[in-house]
């Protein structure tokens, strides 16, 4: 990887509640990677959670106060990248909207907004990195299938970057049907219609599942926690991974849902 | 129609478990939506279409009674009728008394969304009119006495052994199986129908404010038969459907077959001006247009006002992978899918159909192949706060989504409590990858295992990398 010419970029990891508590190891892939494209990495310690949750829930209010709590604590930062197309999406997209009563923050909200980035679609767009070399011994040799999660496809345009990536690490991409079809996550959708979600979710799985590549990966933790919860109770051999670990080459961790050891 | 969108979650359950329904709806996803993907690819112009579409809607629906006003002129010019429905009972009212005022006893009806939203149907059977539905679906439906389950496929959910049984049932004869005889016979009982309608009664796909027009679009051609053959048509349209000129009603045309079933252009499209002039050869002698409003203007300049763009061609229910699961029946009322999900709490209250907003996990989908970009989600969240507001949201969720953002709100303690029950849930999981059951997480664990923490939260191993 070859940092971007303008070396000097301060960005403020947003970590995403879901790897913070059950994935970290995502989020030192995140800081590797940005680090590696030139980027100083800065972790507020006052973030918590984008407020996604009481957004789509109807709660605004609490939206709103989580809202601001996202906007003073990282407005200072050129950047601030989140290692998820959801929260991404939630800072980019919809957090100007929670503040349409106050013009003045409507104005500083929009500001961050713009700023705001999924990790990957970042590396890519914003520090112009075209591949990731760590050298003959380090490829990654392995087939995967990717899974476009759905917010980091519609609302952050994350598509190509992701596969651009890991091809250049060596990896084998088969693609799935319905690549871009939802695997019924959707936050609190799972837990309040539990049997269409795992409808979706099998579904998904049987597209996976039919493109024999024993490795399943996405960028975004619910989906994954998902698909990896439902394939682990199907006793499936796939694997599953976060495609920031696979490009940051850090594989020392079990796979989404695995025995540790 | 009795609303039971209250009984979502069961009806979705059974219609999983409908081996038949799934069938057909997997068609659907193979049929009509790779058509619209096909159909979309194939016009270079078509996203730009789709902003012209949407600006027409949105001018028009500034300027709402400028252009009925208008329309209503030029109707009355070329020797028609308009009348104006505040609500469901004014329009089924309306329809019925012009009925009776021709002495109508047979009635040919095509497919109309807006005559189902209305209760059109059950109310002329009451009334003691004989209505026959001339759009193949909608007949097949009529037969088994069922709702439409998709709103321009309205018999989707049916095989054709189940259509099969029911031709016979009710015409009598031979058993047919094979999808043309089916055809051929629903065609040779209805041409005595059209010929004896007293009354033939159309939607409307678009009012052209310009000229008095009505467009209707059908693919069988029964539109055509319905309006001109019997003396007397009554076109139903609820109040949105108007356009300003010919030209934005060929530019809306050019989006719907696309974005309904992937067809360049239906197979019939007629434009339709006053009754039958002294040198026509053939049309009816009253024409009458019916305006609906049934909540509409109440729309106009709230969250809402953007549904009111919907021209019903269906592509958000055909790419819903909710929709595709469940079928049209679950939704419980008129109107399924996204779009019914956003329309039905107007139409029949939140409190009896707050399960179908939530009904989404906002993969945007819906939006990104509506064809005048309505943004769905968007709009179904509008009906998530509605129901928040008014404190409709299931107890135990208002709870756990206070506690958390309780927490959320306090980052030190969030850092602390987060830390802490993590180090256990880990400790808890020792060598194990996921948990297939835990204490509080039935809704996850019902179906799948919950992948284990690492160990340690992300903040906490930072905050040690920064110490050392």
């Amino acid at each position: 990887m070859t940092p971007a010419p303008d070396a000097a970029c301060n960005v403020a990891l947003f970590v995403t509640c879901l790897v913070d508590l059950f994935r970290p190891s995502v989020g030192m892939a995140a800081v590797r990677l940005l680090e590696e494209s030139g980027c100083t990495v800065h972790v507020p310690t006052a973030q918590t959670c984008c407020g996604q949750p009481a957004f789509n829930s109807g709660d605004r209010a609490t939206a709103r106060e989580l809202g601001l709590q996202v906007l003073e604590t990282f407005e200072t930062f050129d950047h601030v990248v989140a290692p998820s197309g959801s929260c991404a999406g939630m800072l980019r997209k919809h957090l100007p909207e929670l503040f349409e009563d106050d013009p003045a923050l409507q104005v500083r909200a929009r500001a961050l907004a713009a700023r705001c980035h999924e990790l990957v679609s970042f590396l890519v767009d914003i520090r112009g990195i075209e591949g990731i070399d760590r050298g003959e011994e380090n490829k990654l040799n392995l087939t995967l299938t990717y899974h476009d999660s759905c917010a980091g496809l519609r609302e952050m345009g994350v598509k190509e970057q992701p596969r651009k990536l890991l091809l250049s690490c060596g990896a084998d991409l088969v693609e799935m049907n319905e690549a871009e079809t939802c695997c019924g996550f959707g936050g609190t959708f799972c837990v309040k219609y539990p049997d269409i979600s795992l409808k979706m979710v099998d579904d998904k799985l049987r597209n996976v599942e039919a493109t024999g590549a024993p490795l399943l990966v996405a960028g975004d933790m619910g989906c994954l926690m998902n698909m990896a919860g439902r394939l682990s109770r199907l006793g499936s051999d796939v694997e599953v991974r976060h495609v920031a670990e696979l490009l940051a080459g850090e594989l020392a961790e079990p796979p989404i849902g695995r025995k540790k050891g | 129609m009795q609303p039971s969108s209250l009984a979502f979650k069961d009806r979705a359950r059974a219609a999983m478990a409908d081996p038949q329904l799934q069938h057909s709806l997997d068609l659907l996803k193979h049929g009509w939506q790779a058509g619209r993907t096909r159909a979309a690819a194939a016009l270079p112009e078509f996203e730009a279409l789709r902003d012209e579409g949407r600006n027409i809607k949105d001018h028009v629906l500034g300027h709402l009674d400028l252009y009925l006003e208008a329309f209503e002129a030029r109707v009355v010019e070329a020797g028609g009728h308009v009348h104006w429905a505040r609500d469901a009972a004014e329009a089924r009212r309306i329809t019925l008394d012009i009925c009776r005022d021709v002495g109508a006893r047979s009635v040919t009806k095509s497919k109309s969304m807006i005559a189902e939203e209305i209760g059109l149907n059950e109310f002329l059977e009451v009334n003691g009119i004989d209505r026959v539905e001339t759009d193949l679906g909608e007949y097949i439906i009529q037969l088994a006495n069922e709702p439409p389950s998709h709103i321009i496929g309205p018999a989707i959910h049916k095989t054709i052994a189940e259509i099969s049984e029911l031709f016979q049932k009710n015409h009598g004869g031979e058993r047919i199986t094979e999808p043309a005889a089916l055809v051929a016979e629903a065609r040779r009982v209805m041409r005595q129908r059209y010929l004896d309608a007293d009354v033939g009664i159309t939607g409307a796909n678009f009012l052209v404010a310009e000229t008095g027009s009505i467009v209707t679009v059908t693919n069988e051609g029964n539109a055509e038969l319905t309006h001109g053959l019997p003396r007397t048509h009554i076109a139903i349209a609820s109040i949105e459907k108007i356009v300003p000129r010919l030209l934005d009603a060929f530019t809306l045309l050019r989006l719907l077959a696309r974005s309904a079933t992937g067809q360049d252009f239906s197979a019939y499209t007629t434009l339709l001006t006053g009754p039958k002039r002294p040198d026509d050869r053939d049309g009816p002698e009253n024409f009458h247009v019916v305006l609906v409003d049934n909540g509409r203007s109440a729309m106009l300049g709230t969250a809402l006002q953007e549904m009111l763009r919907c021209i019903r061609c269906g592509a958000c229910m055909n790419h819903c992978p909710v929709y595709l699961a469940t079928g049209g029946h679950a939704y419980g009322w008129v109107y399924p899918g996204p779009m019914g999900s956003v329309l039905t709490p107007g139409f029949i209250g939140i409190e009896k159909a707050h399960l179908l907003p939530n009904a989404s996990t906002f993969c945007g989908k819906c939006e990104e192949v509506c064809p005048v970009r309505i943004p769905l989600p968007k709009l179904m969240r509008h009906w998530r706060e509605v129901q928040f507001d008014q404190k409709l949201t299931p107890t135990t969720a208002r709870w756990g989504l206070g506690l958390w953002a309780a927490m959320a709100r306090r980052p030190a303690l969030y850092r602390f409590a987060t830390g802490t029950a993590i180090r256990l849930l880990g400790l808890w999981a020792g060598r194990r990858g996921a948990f297939a059951r835990l204490p509080l997480a039935g809704g996850w664990t019902g179906g799948r295992d919950l992948p284990a923490p690492q160990g340690r939260t992300f903040m906490a191993q930072w905050t040690r990398r920064k110490n050392r």
